[in-house]
């Protein structure tokens, strides 16, 4: 064993010796982040080729527009999620109002709706052609002059918000869980009222759960390609396809790309670099303070809001899905369906559970040995969820074919047997693939939680003899289960969710709802594609109602 | 000493694959990359499997995501055959080295000229023609002509157009381009865009949609896609027209296939390909998608019959590829988002 334990002087924490005891500790979020290099890599190879005229003529053309649309949009997306997530999170966790246990888990629905899915079918119902607006105009006789609209930057920022506000919701929600009524308590006790407490303590104590979040939902937006496209709202992400599906460009694709990579590093550093300048206290657990209640207009407002959210984001699309789902069931459905839904919640379960795995041992082994090293190490390995899904794919499979080509050259020259590709459409690979792009999705709510297990909480139960693996199970465990149960969850969802990475690595054959869904879109038929979307919606909620069940505990 | 690490490795590899699936086949096969959807393809596969007994592996993709595989995969790809819903994917394999001429008499009888590979490494099997539609209460017939006459002011906020960012209309603007050149292009498009009622739509479905609501009178689709709109709602007023018949004809493109540079199984891939242009699997193509055969000895499903015979632009569709790079840059600059 190496004699790390010693230099305890820059160990702000201090962890169960039992990690200190297995060897190599040390290197498992290196390992994890050249894991994930390896794609990113590949893709920032692309700068070896020239793509020069493509980018001349972005510059010269829309890259300028472009920018500033995505600029927009992921500022609007990311304050607009905030601001309804931490609410309603607030709410649910702290207030008491008419229909708060039913909105507490009901405000996770939309997360299992795919965001590309959301959006055309909200575009679907208030374009200029949807019922709407057509019975508005048959009913009015005239042009709607007055309607906005949907078709806009505006539009698009709405639709986002309501898909990715989830990510916050259900961070923030567990930090108020935690602490949130302890805290009003505090702030109560030194004169302040409901309101003030919630800016002045709990919302700077839940600082770094609505970051986590906040960023997962600035990743995904400036990845997203599926939504925009609804939409026709050109964004950074356009040009990567423009420059591949159009002009042929992978490597053009790819460097911008990497430019999405630098922009998100930044920004994770600069939230880094805030957040670790706040030191944050642990709760005392299992406090019995009563919920706000609230009266009169405030709980029917608030309720009011809530449902509004919960109509426009879940209720609504869901009923389209379904309606439309009615329309193409006999035409649609068969025995292979039964497939689809295996491969989909074999695939999501086996990631959520390899990805949460790998993300907590890299968290124990970044706060034993918390350097510079390991920063950097966490900050690549979780980078992969800031590219396109489409470009980390290639990212991926590049290097894959490589080895299986290697491989067979080597089994034939050496055994004189024809291998084939070895490696290629097995599940490790897949769900290697699924960890270099989704660890921050696992690694992020897990992170957050751990911000409540602090030296005091390690040296209280040490001094009580509470060490090792009891000192894990006892302490930190009941601590970080609302965090682990947030990223199996939204791991899971995601995965299922996930296209580009399925279709790329998927095995001859072998389909998986989001494989279907592809299939119906991308030949336009949307309302075929809503009995796999409504079967992909409702097998999300699997995860979801397990989360609310434990989080209610 | 190597050896035996090796052989160790590949233990655990075969342990591996032997627990999660496995690309290993022995028996004659062809392994298809398709960026036709399953629904539109397997019918094919499936009577050519029990014509032969050859079976048919596929995975579907996007076209480009596909090309980056093969690239990837090199000569030991398990793919045999490259199916795209374009000819600007299979130009590009060409470009890329990915595909390998074929000499099949067959293959040159079935399938006209224009609608395939001057160097053989691809052929046509469906033809998607991209026409006009029109709103029959708002407009005549006889008040269109041509593609290029839709950048006439007299259209002015009555075009609706999907996005630029589609290959179906960058093979259209490629063909302009190839037909009046970049200038003459640049002109034509500008004024689509100055005529559009509404910013660009996401799909074919949704502009014809926005026709039939009044929001403009016309727009550009492939044909089949009005088949399915309208054969699902049958009383929209919606029309359609087939555009250039005093000059080069209506604008088609393919959707068709290649063998790649895999060194196994090509004869098999070579006989699906014959397959696939023959006249039994013609008739399949036309009726699952309301696409027209490329073989002209087949005649197309009867609703499609029902819109009209037209004269199709017989210039070689290869063309839609060397120029699609050129067509989205010229969109790009005159605004067609």
């Amino acid at each position: 064993m190496k004699p790390e334990g010693s230099n305890s002087r820059n160990n702000s924490y201090c962890s169960p010796d039992v990690f200190q005891t297995v060897l190599g500790w040390r290197y498992i979020p290196i390992i994890v982040a050249i894991l994930v290099l390896i794609p990113v890599g590949t893709v920032m190879l692309s700068f070896l080729t020239p793509a020069g005229e493509i980018w001349q003529h972005l510059v010269e053309t829309t890259l300028s527009r472009l920018l500033l649309n995505s600029f927009w949009l992921a500022l609007g997306v990311a304050v607009s999620s905030a601001v309804l997530g931490v609410s309603l999170a607030w709410f649910t966790a702290v207030c008491d109002f008419p229909g708060r246990k039913i909105f507490s888990w009901g405000l996770l629905l939309p997360l299992a709706f795919p965001a590309y899915v959301l959006a055309f079918v909200t575009l679907g119902l208030f374009d200029f052609t949807g019922p709407i607006q057509t019975s508005l105009r048959s009913w009015s006789g005239t042009e709607l002059f007055w309607f906005p609209n949907v078709r806009s930057r505006m539009g698009v920022i709405i639709v986002m918000t309501l898909a990715f506000y989830p990510y916050v919701y259900l961070l923030a929600r567990n930090a108020f869980l935690t602490q949130g009524k302890r805290s009003l308590e505090a702030a109560q006790s030194l004169g302040l009222n409901s309101t003030q407490g919630f800016f002045k303590v709990a919302l700077p104590m839940a600082r770094p759960w609505i970051a986590s979040g906040v960023m997962l939902v600035l990743m995904e937006t400036l990845a997203d390609f599926g939504t925009v496209a609804v939409f026709n709202y050109d964004t950074f992400t356009t040009a990567i396809y423009k420059a591949w599906f159009s002009m042929f460009s992978l490597s053009a694709a790819s460097q911008l790309a990497s430019l999405l990579i630098v922009i998100v590093f930044v920004l994770i550093v600069i939230e880094q670099q805030f957040r670790s300048r706040i030191r944050y206290a642990e709760p005392k657990q299992s406090s019995r303070v009563p919920p706000i209640i609230l009266t009169g207009w405030q709980s029917w407002a608030v309720t009011g809001f809530a449902s509004a959210a919960l109509f426009f984001a879940f209720l609504l699309p869901i009923t389209q899905l379904f309606i439309w789902a009615t329309h193409t069931f006999a035409e649609e459905f068969n025995q292979r369906y039964l497939g689809f839904l295996w491969h989909s919640l074999m695939l999501s379960g086996l990631a959520a559970l390899l990805i949460c795995t790998i993300s907590i041992l890299m968290i124990y082994s970044a706060r034993r040995h918390p350097d510079m090293v390991a920063r950097v190490a966490v900050r690549i390995a979780t980078i992969g969820y800031a590219l396109p899904g489409v470009v980390l794919a290639v990212g991926i499979y590049v290097p894959l074919a490589w080895v299986d080509n290697w491989f067979s050259q080597m089994a034939m020259q050496l055994f004189s047997i024809e291998t084939g590709f070895l490696f290629q459409g097995t599940l490790i690979v897949m769900l290697i693939a699924y960890m270099t792009r989704f660890l921050a999705v696992g690694y992020n709510p897990i992170d957050s939680a751990m911000q409540r297990v602090t030296l005091s909480i390690d040296e209280a139960s040490m001094g009580l003899g509470v060490s090792g693996w009891s000192m894990l199970k006892k302490i930190h465990l009941p601590i970080l289960k609302g965090g682990i149960f947030t990223a199996v969850t939204l791991v899971f969802v995601d995965v299922m969710k996930e296209m580009p990475i399925t279709l790329m690595t998927r095995p001859f054959g072998w389909d998986t709802l989001s494989v279907r869904i592809f299939e119906m879109t991308s030949e336009g038929e949307w309302e075929q594609a809503a009995l796999p979307a409504v079967a992909l919606v409702l097998t999300g909620l699997i995860p979801i109602a397990m989360l609310t069940r434990q989080a209610e505990k | 000493m190597l050896k035996i690490y090796f052989g160790y490795f590949m233990r655990v590899i075969f342990i591996c694959i032997a627990l999660f699936g496995t690309n290993f086949s022995y028996a004659e096969q062809v392994v298809v990359y398709s960026a036709r959807i399953e629904k539109l393809i397997k019918p094919m596969f499936d009577t050519f499997t029990k014509k032969t007994g050859i079976p048919v592996k596929f995975v579907t993709d996007k076209a480009g995501v596909l090309l980056a595989r093969l690239r990837a995969e090199g000569k030991n790809t398990p793919a045999n055959m490259l199916i795209t819903t374009d000819a600007g994917n299979l130009w590009e394999a060409v470009q890329e080295g990915l595909l390998v001429p074929i000499e099949s008499d067959e293959l040159e009888a079935n399938i006209p000229t224009y609608l395939r590979d001057p160097q053989k490494k691809w052929f046509g099997l469906s033809v998607r023609a991209r026409t006009i539609v029109y709103n029959s209460d708002k407009v005549k017939p006889a008040e269109l002509s041509t593609y290029e006459d839709l950048a006439n002011t007299k259209w002015q906020g009555r075009l609706c157009l999907r996005t630029s960012k589609k290959v179906y209309n960058q093979s259209l603007v490629a063909m302009m381009i190839a037909e009046h050149g970049k200038e003459k292009t640049e002109q034509i498009v500008s004024g689509w865009v100055a005529n559009l009622a509404t910013d660009p739509l996401s799909n074919d479905t949704k502009a014809m949609e926005f026709v039939a609501a009044g929001k403009c009178d016309v727009t550009i689709v492939n044909s089949y896609y009005y088949g399915r709109l309208i054969e699902k709602i049958p009383k929209l007023p919606l029309a359609i027209f087939w555009p250039n018949q005093d000059g080069s004809g209506v604008h088609v493109n393919i959707s068709g296939a290649g063998i790649t540079k895999s060194t196994k199984s090509k004869k098999a891939a070579v006989m699906l390909l014959e397959f696939l242009s023959s006249e039994k699997a013609q008739k399949l193509f036309t009726d699952v998608n309301m696409e027209y055969p490329a073989n002209p000895k087949v005649s197309p499903d009867s609703i499609v019959t029902s819109w009209g015979s037209f004269k199709q632009n017989r210039m070689n569709v290869v063309k839609a590829g060397e120029l699609q790079t050129e067509a989205v840059k010229l969109m790009d600059r005159a605004g067609y988002r």
